[in-house]
């Protein structure tokens, strides 16, 4: 038991085996499953959750929690489709101010988590229905018939047999970033150890809140970036979208070995999480289980990988 | 009476701070000096104000009013970088390391070693090797006899702890070391090094304000013991002159000093 757990506590060495049990499964289920074609699909479904994903981890690991950041997502993306749209605006610019109106959010986010000393959870739980709300005020229907540009990213190519979207080389690419300024810079260390212990981090030498407004803006723009991917991949700019967004995100992060306690986890788990939460929708789907059925999965999934980050603290 | 201490240098002083909590005074017109290359310790009862003093003097607080002269020039601290930067280091109460980094990270937090080329101006890249290396020295240089600088801080004893605490702050002070407690948590064994580490850091010149409620640590380090009661300086006295009774008598303000040791 305890040579499992240790195991299963070894920074991405859990989430791999559970997305290579997850894989051999499904495999078994559905013949489908193991193909070219169905990889591709999971790594299309993936690249925007896996994105949004990316902003939440960056949050966790500051021991905050992000709720908002699904409808935020959505906010931005109708944003950028209908100023190019409707309004007119090149296509270029509206994509930039619908980024910029995500950075807005995680600004204003951040500006309550650190200025007003608010509960990450309640603010985003506001900001989650503020972002809704302000989507439906500027659009109740689909935003169709895109610039190029917005749509260009779910253009894909192929790798032998297999497709593979733009959009989900930027996500890799970001996560790429975002794990090198963790590891290799002093900004990474000083996110952990905001997430330890802020008073303490504090006192040791670092402007705390500044760099959690920085941290909550940059997860903004991420989530801006997000909604590019999310309308280059449905076409259309959709009002409805991102609502299980937030869940999938914070599953990805958890099932990553990130802990919701802070200070601890990898970005690279997070990629790994959402390429779980990716293969369970998508297994299911094969499957033939209905979609509320997914929804009950994805829950029991990040209370099974919340538990397994308490257990692990227990232990130390 | 004549004392050692007349003819130093003052390297710190401070006059009529206060602090207010709503209803609670923390520090009530508190003065506090501090002789080059002393030990100053501060004893009181919980609740006395030390913490508050020293979170004055170190800009983790900024007092209502008062003043802080380092080196016979007024500063005025708005953060804890501030006062770092002019060579003063802490080590708080409780709050001394980062337990999720190693300890080079612990060491170099804040002030962290970038490439010296293009990878450390543009790309920001840690200088891990350079780090891991000066953070041995400094380690070996107080003899604290802990292997591997990539150990996990939340892994070390407490007295392994509050060592990598001292040590960071005794590698990058100029003026001065202020500890708030740090034997406070810690066995006979891990105390006496932390004690070590104290004199240590002394005989190179640094000057030391230390709290702590064990009497006899005090009275077995300090050259000279400042006494804190209800926010205000009661009392600053030579512990060759005074026994521990005496001290903690006014300490609880059933006794006066006769003499002030300056
Ligand atoms: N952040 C705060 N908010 C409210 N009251 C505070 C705060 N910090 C300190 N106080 C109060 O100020 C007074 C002095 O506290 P301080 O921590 O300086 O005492 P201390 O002498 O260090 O005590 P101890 O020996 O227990 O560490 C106490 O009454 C305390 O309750
Ligand atoms: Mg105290």
């Amino acid at each position: 038991m305890s040579v499992l757990r240790s195991f299963l506590t070894k920074p991405t060495v859990g989430p791999f085996v559970a997305l290579v049990l997850a894989s051999v499964f499904f495999s078994t289920q559905s013949d489908r499953f193991l193909t070219a074609s169905n990889f591709s699909f999971i790594l299309q479904q993936v690249m925007v959750v896996g994105t949004l994903a990316i902003g939440q981890t960056l949050i966790i690991l500051t021991k905050g929690i992000d709720l908002s950041c699904g409808l935020i997502m959505a906010f931005a993306s109708i944003v950028m489709t209908k100023l190019a749209v409707d309004t007119g605006l090149h296509p270029l610019l509206a994509t930039l101010i619908g980024i910029g109106a995500g950075g807005m959010f995680g600004f204003i986010n951040g500006f309550l988590v650190t200025k007003l000393r608010l509960p990450p959870f309640i603010v985003t739980l506001g900001t989650l229905n503020i972002a809704f709300a302000l989507t439906r005020i500027y659009s109740t229907t689909a935003v169709v018939d895109l610039p190029y540009l917005q749509i260009a990213l779910g253009n894909t190519f192929s790798i032998g047999k297999t497709n593979i979207t733009y959009g989900v080389l930027v996500m890799l690419a970001l996560y790429l970033l975002v794990w090198y300024v963790l590891a290799a810079t002093p900004t990474g260390r000083h996110i952990y150890a905001i997430g330890d212990n802020p008073e303490s981090a504090r006192l040791l030498g670092i402007r705390s809140n500044r760099l959690l407004l920085a941290i909550y803006t940059v997860a903004g723009l991420i989530y801006g970036l997000a909604a590019l991917l999310l309308v280059a991949r449905l076409n259309v700019g959709d009002p409805q979208a991102g609502q299980t967004a937030n869940l999938d995100s914070i599953t990805a992060v958890v099932l990553g070995g990130t802990s919701l306690f802070g200070g601890r986890g990898h970005i690279l788990g997070t990629l790994l999480g959402a390429l779980i939460v990716g293969i369970f929708r998508n297994g299911l789907q094969l499957m033939g289980v209905s979609a509320i059925y997914q929804v009950l999965v994805t829950g029991l999934l990040v209370i099974i990988a919340v538990s397994v980050d308490q257990l692990s603290r227990e232990k130390n | 009476m004549k004392h050692a201490s007349m003819n130093k240098k003052v390297i710190l002083e401070a006059k009529g701070l206060t602090k207010t909590y709503g209803h609670v005074t923390a520090l009530n017109k508190a003065d506090i000096k501090l002789y080059k290359g002393e030990i100053l310790a501060i004893i009181g009862d919980n609740g006395a104000g030390k913490s508050t003093l020293i979170k004055a003097l170190s800009g983790a607080l900024v007092p209502d009013s008062g003043v802080i002269f380092l080196d016979g020039k007024k500063v005025h601290f708005k953060n804890p970088s501030q006062a770092r930067a002019r060579g003063i280091e802490t080590v708080y109460q409780d709050l001394a390391v980062a337990p999720a980094l190693n300890i080079a990270d612990n060491l170099f937090l804040g002030r962290e070693i970038l490439r010296p080329n293009f990878l450390g101006k543009i790309f920001r890249l840690r200088h891990t090797a350079a780090m891991l290396h000066q953070a041995k020295q400094h380690m070996e240089e107080l003899k604290i006899g802990i292997q591997s600088m990539r150990q996990e801080v939340s892994t070390l004893s407490g007295g392994q702890r509050q060592a990598v605490a001292v040590c960071r702050s005794a590698a990058f002070a100029r003026h001065l070391i202020i500890m708030d407690e740090p034997t406070a948590a810690l066995g006979v064994k891990e105390s006496s090094l932390v004690l070590e580490l104290i004199r240590k850091i002394k005989s190179r010149g640094l000057s030391i304000i230390v709290i702590s409620h064990n009497m006899p640590q005090v009275f077995a380090i300090a050259d000279r013991i400042h006494i804190q009661r209800l926010g205000q300086r009661e009392a600053v006295i030579n512990p060759k002159h005074y026994s521990m009774s005496d001290a903690v008598a006014i300490m609880t303000g059933s006794k006066k000093a006769h003499t002030q040791a300056a």
